[in-house]
């Protein structure tokens, strides 16, 4: 029944472990990402949400091999990207695509529109004439909501959203079957964040790829994704359909994090669980669960055993020794907003 | 009728040459009264920065000016003060926190004595009382074991810990006013909720009044009793809080709320405002959301609409939304 | 499509126009009188250099027992030299072997040092730290010296002064090239290039070298004239150009023979020089500022 398209076995970053002379190898020792296991679905979106430092932004890299693991697997369709040769995972990119975070520096300043759009189309050999570049260009960008006469400016003469309207259109030029976005709308205006998640949307919806959806706000990723995982500190520690994340989270990271985003509703003000103190750096990880510093139901066990990321609901899976269901209290409609 | 705290009265501010100037705030006007909280709200370019910056006249002449308008602060007009005057003003009457707390503290000063040296200017006090004061403030903030960490350096504490740093600095000579520009915006969401907490304890507990400048409607309506919300450089839209998240009235306020993401809603897609921000500036006539406007008529394109008032504690400026009311209200007269 | 429509933005007409790097140039040379002075001393000197047989009043070579060590008059209007040659159609002769070697160098020292620096500043690691120590051994060599040590081993020579003042500007531009493909090298755009599938040539040609262009071509005009410089310098040591061919700096080592009999011939070329040199210099200074983004937007 489930058909994954990508499958993530036990991966793992550590920077900072390669050769050193110096005696204080241990604690130069970063665990970026440690030990996460999913899989992805054809044609789902799955939204990957933590703060800064959790390692959400190293795990997309992993995922394209944009940086190499330190252990785990990666499998796209069955072929194991992470001991692919050089070349052939060259050839692979033609399937995975990613779009960035920083509108501005993820396009070459000196070249033009049109050169940037169809760089891909050139590496994989997609178009044979320069006219037909063009008009694949042009309908790329139409695709985009971009007018295709501008095809030869260069980036900087655009608006945040529309340079990312530009990146989009890269990443989808050579019909991938894998898209990573790492916090494509972070960067963006209020009001244009939501054309830039809806554009997405659609084009997830129109041409079926699936979706690794990177964010810090877990509102975000609400209209997009299908299911969400959280991450702490490098690791999974709560992941599951859309409905139960936000309707029945179980972690209680999960359920900090979702009460804390202050809501645009005056008649709501200050009803959050507040947690104590700051993430811990990853250099020094916490033993046991390696949220038990900052948790309000931590116990003994806690700082001694890890927990696993279990079952707690149909497909739903949490890392918590007393993992809950705990409902976030929603007053019934209080959208009042004209149109 | 009380004298507000703060009056800001037809602000404008130019940047670049004076032949062919660039406004990018234009008659900004709104008030906060003692122990009062006003957000300004807007996206990048609305003159929101520049804005509050113009209050303590910190804005870089050249290449920028002020070029019209009062800024009162109890009842005393600061533009028209001696620039010799404005450092009385600023720290201990008017407090001002910044979006990067990385920046804004000095790295080769221990928290301790950044701290004093704000006291010092303000307040005659000895090395002692200072001291005690310094601890004081920081554990107003929650610093924990506040006098071990007097003299550590800034690095040495986490972003979240450095912007409560900033705020027990800003705080330090009881100032009745503080403007904090994007305070929580480069930190995370556990640690913003823990800045908004403190924030709401510090006007409880000292009475400051707070002029909060954010993109983020989240946190203005967690913290404010008022909001302006300004665009491309004018004051679109200004209300209490409840007018503005319950019954907006301008075009723009409505669909910047309807398209913020929420964690509370199912819709399957989200409200969008076409277009891209204009640039500060570069709207010159009419009014300045007439591109992006889904209610625009003809007069907008020419015309800027003055504020109207909708109800006792509303205005906007929105030619369309205010014949509608108006509309409405002589129906209602009929009846 | 269903799509495109409602997504589209707004036509933009307040779409910013493209400024021209041209223009720009044109009005950062035209706006500043001292860059105006120093381009009009570039267009002279090159004009002269180009024009030498047509310019000069003499053949540079051609010897006179008659007039040994002439004071300047109307035949010769910076006198003559030892063996009787006139001054002036030497310096102008002498300005060919300065443009050329002003120019060669710089720009095969350009294109050495910027594949070294890129190689070392792209791939990091071992190259990187071979390379490294390799422009390091070179920098501590002050570039007169070295490039008296390597003349006094290959002996002098066109080609080999040539390959003298080349060795001795690598490692700047090395240096230069490194630091700056390191910087670019951490631009997201980098990252997408490689994420969207290019081979990594393609990369450093397309996305890293023409990023990293504006300081290295800063570092060349301002290096030809270091290289002029140089050459002047080596062939006052007597191991540039050598006689009887002339230029700048053996004209002024001859006249140090007569230097309290006629100052002139050393004058004269010494203030073409620092002319040439200050003005390389000014020029230099207006293309970084026409190439550097952070001054230019």
């Amino acid at each position: 029944m489930t058909d994954p398209i990508i499958r993530v076995n036990d991966l793992g970053k550590t920077f900072g472990s390669g050769m050193r002379l110096s005696l204080a190898k241990q604690a130069d020792e970063v665990r970026a990402v440690d030990g996460c296991s999913f899989e992805i679905n054809r044609s789902e979106t799955l939204a990957l949400v933590g703060e800064s430092g959790c390692g959400k932004s190293t795990l997309g890299r992993l995922l394209l091999r944009l940086i190499d693991a330190t252990a785990g697997k990666v499998y796209f369709e069955n072929t194991e990207l992470t001991d692919l040769p050089a070349a052939r995972m060259r050839d692979m990119r033609r399937h995975l695509q990613m779009i960035f975070q920083d509108p501005y520096g993820s396009l070459s300043p000196r070249r033009t529109i049109a050169q940037i759009i169809a760089e891909p189309l050139d590496v994989f050999g997609l178009v044979r004439s320069g006219r037909q570049r063009r008009e694949r260009v042009a309908d790329l960008m139409t695709q985009v909501g971009l007018s295709p006469s501008f095809m030869d400016r260069h980036p900087r003469q655009f608006s945040g959203g529309q340079r990312q309207r530009i990146g989009i259109a890269r990443a989808i030029a050579v019909d991938p079957s894998f898209i990573v976005a790492d916090e494509p709308v972070s960067a963006l205006d209020v009001s244009v964040q939501a054309q830039i998640i809806n554009l997405m949307q659609d084009l997830q919806k129109q041409k079926g790829f699936s979706f690794l959806f990177i964010a810090h706000d877990l509102a975000v990723v609400r209209h997009i994704a299908d299911r969400v995982a959280v991450m702490y500190l490098g690791r999974i520690v709560e992941i599951g359909p859309k409905k139960q994340i936000y309707g029945m989270p179980q972690h209680p990271y999960t359920q900090a994090l979702l009460s804390a985003a202050p809501e645009p509703d005056p008649d709501r003000k200050g009803k959050r669980i507040i947690l104590e103190g700051d993430v811990p750096s990853p250099k020094r990880v916490p033993s046991g669960c390696s949220f038990h510093t900052r948790c309000p139901i931590r116990q003994d066990i806690c700082g001694i055993e890890r927990p696993p990321l279990r079952e707690v609901a149909p497909g739903q899976l949490a890392a918590c020794h007393f993992a809950k269901p705990f409902p976030i209290p929603r007053p019934t409609s209080s959208q009042a907003v004209p149109a | 009728m009380t004298v507000p705290l703060l009056k800001v009265d037809n602000l404008a501010v130019e940047f670049g040459p004076k032949a062919n100037p660039i406004r990018v705030v234009d008659g900004v006007s709104f008030e906060i009264t003692a122990g009062g909280a006003v957000g300004i709200v807007g996206e990048s370019g609305s003159g929101k920065s520049i804005t509050s910056l113009s209050i303590l006249r910190l804005i870089s002449e050249p290449p920028g000016r002020i070029v019209q308008g009062r800024i009162e602060f109890n009842g005393v007009n600061l533009l028209e003060l001696p620039r010799s005057k404005m450092p009385d003003i600023r720290g201990r009457d008017i407090a001002m926190i910044f979006q990067e707390p990385m920046s804004s503290l000095n790295p080769v000063m221990t928290i301790g004595d950044q701290i004093g040296e704000a006291i010092k200017l303000h307040e005659a006090m000895t090395g002692e009382e200072r001291r005690a004061r310094v601890i004081e403030m920081l554990r107003l903030v929650g610093i924990p074991d506040p006098a071990g960490r007097l003299d550590a350096y800034p690095h040495q504490f986490s972003g979240g810990m450095r912007q409560r740093v900033m705020i027990a600095m800003a705080l330090a000579c009881n100032p009745k006013l503080l403007i904090a520009d994007e305070p929580t915006t480069a930190l995370d969401v556990t640690i913003q909720a823990q800045v908004l907490d403190l924030m709401h304890k510090l006007r409880r507990t000292l009475n400051t009044a707070v002029l909060l400048i954010s993109h983020d409607l989240g946190v203005i309506a967690d913290v404010c009793e008022r909001v302006v919300v300004m665009y491309a450089g004018r004051v679109v839209e200004e209300a209490d809080i409840r007018s503005i998240f319950r019954t907006p009235q301008h075009p723009y306020t409505r669909g910047l709320l309807q398209s913020i993401p929420r964690l509370d809603d199912d819709r399957d897609r989200l409200y969008q405002i076409p277009g891209s921000v204009p640039l500060a500036g570069s709207v010159k006539k009419g009014c300045p959301f007439y591109e992006r406007c889904s209610l625009r008529i003809e007069k907008c394109m020419n015309k800027m609409p003055p504020m109207f008032s909708f109800g006792p504690d509303q205005r906007a400026a929105c030619w369309v939304t205010a014949s509608q009311a108006d509309a409405k209200e002589k129906e209602a007269a009929l009846q | 499509m269903a799509v495109s429509i409602e997504h589209s933005e707004l036509p933009s007409p307040s779409l910013a126009p493209e400024p021209r790097a041209l223009s720009r140039l044109g009005y950062e040379l035209f706006s500043r009188t001292s860059t105006m002075f120093a381009f009009a001393v570039v267009v002279i000197f090159v004009f002269v250099a180009v024009f030498a047989p047509l310019l000069a009043p003499y053949d540079p070579l051609a010897q006179s027992i008659l007039k040994i060590n002439r004071l300047p008059s109307a035949d010769n209007w910076l006198g003559t030299d030892q063996f009787g040659r006139d001054v002036l159609s030497r310096m102008i002769y002498g300005s060919r072997n300065s443009l050329i070697f002003g120019l060669i160098s710089p720009v095969l020292a350009a294109i050495c040092g910027t594949v070294l620096g890129v190689v070392a500043g792209y791939f990091g690691g071992i190259i990187d730290r071979i390379i490294s120590r390799l422009i390091d051994l070179l920098l501590a060599f002050p570039e007169l010296l070295l490039a008296i040590m390597i003349a006094a081993v290959l002996g002098g020579g066109f080609w080999n002064v040539i390959a003298v003042i080349t060795v001795a500007f690598v490692p700047g531009f090395a240096r230069v090239a490194r630091a700056s493909t390191l910087a670019v090298k951490q631009e997201p755009y980098v990252e997408a290039a490689i994420a969207v599938g290019v081979r990594t040539p393609v990369i450093i040609f397309r996305h890293v070298i023409p990023n990293i262009a504006a300081p290295i071509v800063v570092l060349m005009t301002l290096w030809v004239a270091s290289a002029i410089r140089l050459e002047a310098s080596l062939s006052f040591l007597g191991i540039g150009t050598q006689p009887p061919n002339p230029s700048w700096g053996n004209i002024i080592r001859d006249g140090l023979n007569n230097l309290f009999g006629s100052p002139w011939p050393i004058i004269g070329a010494g203030f073409a020089i620092t002319c040439v040199v200050l003005s390389f210099n000014l020029l230099g200074d207006a293309v970084r500022d026409v190439l550097d983004p952070e001054i230019s937007e």
